[in-house]
């Protein structure tokens, strides 16, 4: 379990990450906290000619507020978020979804953007920020655009990156005031990827919301309009008014022919939607 | 009872070394010229091999079984009748027969690079038929892992006492039970570095290993050249559990590579080998079937069992040990009249199977526990009545089992007793009425079981395996300021020993345990040892110190006796004193005028000194028979899967306890690994008999999480045959989880309908079985 030769560079800045990435001949991987490359490389699953190493981009760093939208670097860790190094407009959502992330010391070094490109069906961050409406911005040799995560995620271990393309930030929608979240993942024990994810962002008062349920074959199963889970509407009732048989339905037309499977994931969405209609007290320790 | 002797919860000193990083492992082991090896192992579980394409560039440095001129395959022969016996190759010849299989060696200056070479080498395999499941591989018609055999059976094996005498029993339960494949995971894997002492003329093999001896005779036989040539040195090891009880096609590999290129070699096993190639264990499957009267009490029990043994016999406990030791004890902890048990160790194309904590105990505590509570509910009655009603009794003692195991001691029903108040079942069952404010359902369950550890000579020499245990040796000097060392041929590489042995030799000599030293793990330094095994330790190592210490102490009588100018019958020792009519001598005086100042002794003083080797056997060798109850409540959540310990008991007897600490430490080890057998751990094989796990991430281990803090209550009942009266408590701990959690969760869900005969208990199976029980739904239709 060593990984097969390769090269290694760590480029200072963005604009010398994106021509190397234009330039340099054979397969080339980026890393940024190695918590699926590496084990992926020891396994020789993957055998690079190169290997960028990209926290030395500032970019990859930043975390900022513009307006009611968080801005958060592809390389902040699972541990910054955790620990509230980086700002917060999800009411402790994010913090959250981050602190049940594997183990610590996979959060120490885990990026939320290597976790989104990585596009593991069972890992948090692709259900959690699908829920949550987030975009990601995107840099490469056309320039920049920006996608909405269902788009970018396109199928297991398989994003949207064109060639020489790669991603800057992670922007994440403020959850209003009102709104309601509901995360729940079912995990066959603490640290596991997980097995089913049920995540719900609501809004009773404007009557509409999203729902997704995660750790499927291929990417989330998004409902961006969640009213048919609901008997088409959304109000304050929505978790009695959850229909089960509606998200079994949906999961069927998706193709999960197994019962048992659809039967834990759609248990797990119920209880997504129970979590958003009762916020179990969650303690996080003061912000770091 | 001294401060630091027999009985003293004592910490141990071996864990300031263990704990602050400083143990010294294999894999710490850095030799000038030293240069790594890697495998080629075999893709397919089974295949004929057409050609080894090796690159010309690396011509030099791989090595196939064409190279190895005069190895031989490993053979781990039973004399059990009609056993058929598979020759394991050191590197494949002709055929493979399990994934992983060493099909070539390469070598490097570092492992990354010499996994380099192992990538460009082709294997031209023509795939066979593989068997993965050992029921089907038993059918005729079905293909054979050794053709020569004609058959897949290893060794078929039946006993029948009486069975006609329960057919006609008013209740009767049949149930197919099975336990899962796991793989033993200790936290260090294996590892061999090899290296040739030219001025000894001896191979040096530094290998993780229970039994230094032991693997020293199979390596000697293996590679044709006399012990004397061979020095085996088992250094700190990193759990053993029963996985580095083997003679390992590694070792041998390198140990001829050193011989021929002469410099020093290193093979470390990486997680991926470990999950994949080398050894697995716990697979069983029982078709059992339980006898009673309607208040429970047993007629007899009936059962075929079948074991997967792999695709090879280990050296040296053998293909047949797992599958014969579930006919002799089945029975477990109970008197009954009648008795049929059938069993087939089965050769498939997979890892050899090797004993893993607990051996077949585990198994058949599973399968007879599960199917007691199938009783228990059939009379309509509680299952502690069913086990109250058929356990042996202590008026009994000593015992003859049905299968004529001698059971030393023992107040079986008080354990049960004392864990059912431990437990407080009253509340549990009035909990159980209500229900839960979440959805989940309360379940109880018990599990007792019998340990018979430390075995000898009497029982193993009928299973006829290359090794038989016979007198336990242990060397015991003092060294000229008054220390002591002690030397066993036994290894610790997780027990205590270095604390617990120095314990006993206090009791003797009154030596403080911070001056004693175990040397251990190395063939030049101590006496000969099957090794450490089967609970065995504290018994015979335990003993063959306590006599070494014995016969040094009436040495050093005389001695000081002289010294105090009295005689011998005149003193007695205590305290680490030679005590006279008017006055005394310490220790540290005696072994000073021996080594040092010679001219001070008598002229007919013993010339055999302050060192001494004694052999130690208990009266009887037929064993000792620590015992436990079980019982845990759990929570289920029948929606998910999700069985969370509430509360887990355990009322164990060892006999004397040497030292509680270290058997807490014991019994806490075994529950975790009794936790991933029941829940968690478990090695699947597609139909190609490709295993399905090849990381942690899809080989579940329990965490932290998932072990709760047991209560444990300690009886002491000791045994008559050994020296202190104590008994081997090691493995007991992995035993009864499976069981009590089996049971725990059958109860929670037993109003649903459901009953789950299978471990481990994933939150799949969980799901599965509580949506089939459903009768109306569809889902039921489809999770059928």
């Amino acid at each position: 379990m060593k990984p097969a030769p390769f090269a290694w560079e760590r480029p200072g800045g963005l604009a010398a990450l994106l021509a190397r990435l234009a330039g340099a001949p054979g397969n080339v991987k980026l890393i940024a906290g190695a918590q699926s490359l590496g084990p992926m490389l020891n396994l020789r699953l993957v055998e690079p000619d190169l290997i960028l190493d990209i926290t030395g981009v500032p970019e990859f760093r930043i975390a900022r507020v513009e307006g009611d939208t968080l801005v958060l670097g592809a390389c902040v860790t699972h541990a910054d978020i955790e620990d509230g190094r980086v700002p917060d407009l999800t009411r402790g959502a994010l913090r959250r979804v981050a602190a049940a992330i594997a183990y610590r010391p996979v959060r120490n070094r885990g990026t939320i953007g290597g976790s989104l490109v990585h596009a593991d069906p069972a890992a948090d961050w692709v259900s959690a920020l699908t829920a949550l409406g987030a975009e990601v911005e995107l840099a490469g040799p056309d320039g920049r655009r920006t996608l909405p995560v269902e788009r970018f995620v396109t199928g297991p271990l398989t994003v949207a990156l064109g060639p020489g393309e790669i991603l800057v930030t992670v922007r994440i929608p403020a959850l209003p005031a009102g709104a309601a979240w509901g995360y729940v993942k079912h995990c066959a024990k603490i640290g596991e990827f997980a097995h089913a994810i049920g995540a719900v962002r609501l809004e009773p008062g404007a009557g509409r919301g999203r729902a997704v349920i995660g750790a499927v074959e291929g990417p989330p199963v998004l409902l961006a309009d969640a009213r048919p889970l609901f008997g088409g509407r959304i109000g304050t009732d929505f978790a009695e008014r959850f229909d089960a048989s509606a998200a079994d339905a949906v999961l069927r037309a998706a193709g999960m022919a197994d019962a048992v499977e659809r039967h834990v994931h759609v248990t797990v969405l119920a209880r997504a939607v129970a979590q958003a209609a009762e916020p179990a007290p969650v303690h996080l320790p003061e912000a770091a | 009872m001294s401060r630091e002797g027999v009985g003293v919860a004592l910490p141990r000193k071996e864990d300031d070394r263990l704990m602050r990083g400083r143990g010294q492992y294999v894999g710490d082991i850095r030799l000038p010229g030293m240069q790594d090896v890697a495998f080629v192992r075999s893709p397919l579980a089974h295949a004929r091999i057409r050609a080894i394409h090796v690159p010309d560039a690396y011509r030099d440095r791989v090595f196939t079984a064409a190279d190895l001129d005069g190895v031989l395959p490993i053979r781990a022969v039973s004399g059990l009748p009609g056993f058929k016996a598979s020759e394991q190759p050191v590197l494949a010849t002709g055929k493979v027969r399990q994934v992983g299989e060493l099909v070539a060696m390469c070598v490097a200056a570092t492992r990354a690079e010499a996994e380099d070479i192992a990538a460009a080498v082709v294997l031209d395999l023509e795939e066979l038929p593989a068997i993965h499941d050992m029921l089907a591989a038993r059918e005729p018609g079905s293909a054979l892992v050794h053709e020569h055999w004609g058959d897949n059976v290893f060794l078929e094996t039946l006993v029948d006492i009486g069975i006609e005498a329960a057919l006609d029993a008013p209740i009767q339960v049949s149930r197919t039970i099975s336990t899962g494949r796991q793989c033993m995971a200790p936290i260090e894997g294996r590892g061999t570095v090899v290296q040739l002492d030219h001025r000894l003329d001896q191979l040096v093999v530094h290998t993780a290993t229970q039994m230094p001896h032991i693997v020293r005779n199979g390596l000697s036989e293996c590679l044709g050249i006399e012990q004397g040539r061979i020095r085996i040195v088992s250094p700190d090891v990193g759990g053993g559990f029963g996985y580095k009880a083997i003679l390992l096609a590694e070792d041998v590999a390198l140990a001829w590579l050193t011989l021929r290129r002469g410099h020093p070699f290193r093979w470390l096993e990486d997680r991926r080998e470990h999950l994949t190639a080398n050894a697995n264990c716990r697979e069983h499957h029982y078709r059992i079937t339980a006898y009673a009267e309607r208040d429970g009490r047993l007629r007899g029990i009936d059962c075929e069992a079948t074991v997967d043994s792999g695709a090879y016999s280990a050296y040296p406990f053998s293909a047949c040990l797992e599958a014969a030791q579930v006919a002799s004890i089945l029975p477990g902890p109970y008197d009954f009249p009648s008795y049929r048990c059938r069993t087939w160790s089965v050769a498939t194309n997979k890892c050899p199977i090797l004993p893993y904590r607990g051996v077949a105990r585990t198994g058949v505590c599973f399968a007879l526990e599960l199917v007691l509570d199938a009783v228990a509910r059939a009379a309509g009655i509680p299952p502690e009545a069913v086990r109250e009603k058929n356990l042996v009794r202590p008026e009994q003692m000593p015992f003859e089992n049905i299968t004529k195991k001698h059971f030393d001691s023992g107040d079986y029903p008080a354990a049960l007793a004392r864990a059912l108040t431990a437990i407080d079942v009253d509340a549990v069952r009035a909990r159980q009425r209500g229900s839960e404010p979440d959805g989940r359902r309360i379940g109880l369950g018990l599990s007792v079981y019998c340990e018979q550890a430390a075995h000898g000579t009497s029982v193993y020499s009928g299973w006829g395996i290359p090794m038989v245990p016979g007198h336990e040796q242990a060397s015991a000097r003092l060294t000229p300021d008054g220390g002591l060392e002690l030397r066993i041929g036994a290894h610790s590489h997780g027990q205590g020993l270095e604390t617990t042995l120095a314990q006993v030799a206090h009791e003797i000599l009154g030596v403080p345990v911070a001056r004693t030293r175990l040397v251990h793990g190395d063939t030049a330094m101590t006496p000969y040892s099957t090794g450490s095994w089967g609970s065995r330790v504290m018994v015979m190592a335990g003993g063959a110190v306590a006599a070494a210490c014995e016969v040094l102490r009436d040495r050093a009588v005389r001695i000081g006796a002289h010294l105090l100018q009295t005689r011998p019958e005149e003193c007695r020792f205590a305290g680490g004193h030679v005590i006279g009519p008017s006055g005394d001598i310490a220790l540290e005086a005696i072994a000073r005028t021996w080594y040092r100042r010679p001219q001070d002794l008598a002229p007919d003083t013993d010339p055999g000194g302050l060192e001494v080797t004694a052999g130690y056997k208990p009266v009887r060798d037929s064993g000792t028979f620590s015992y436990a109850a079980h019982a845990v409540v759990v929570a289920v959540d029948p929606d998910l899967g999700a069985v969370e310990i509430l509360d887990y008991v355990i009322v164990e007897d060892g006999g004397t306890l040497v030292n509680p600490l270290v058997v807490d430490g014991q019994i806490y080890g075994g529950l975790a690994q009794g936790i991933g057998t029941a829940l968690f751990e478990e090695m699947r094989f597609d139909s190609r008999g490709q295993p399905l796990a090849s990381t942690f991430a899809d080989y579940l281990l329990p965490g932290a999480a998932d072990v709760p803090m047991a209560r444990i209550d300690h009886m002491e009942t000791p045994s008559p045959y050994t020296r202190f009266g104590q008994k081997g408590i090691g493995e007991g701990g992995a035993i009864a989880p499976p069981a009590a959690l089996a049971n725990a969760v059958n109860d929670a869900l037993a109003p649903l309908g459901v009953e789950l005969l299978h471990s481990p208990l994933t939150p799949r199976r969980i799901v599965e079985a509580v949506l089939a029980a459903r009768p109306t739904a569809e889902t039921a239709r489809e999770a059928a």
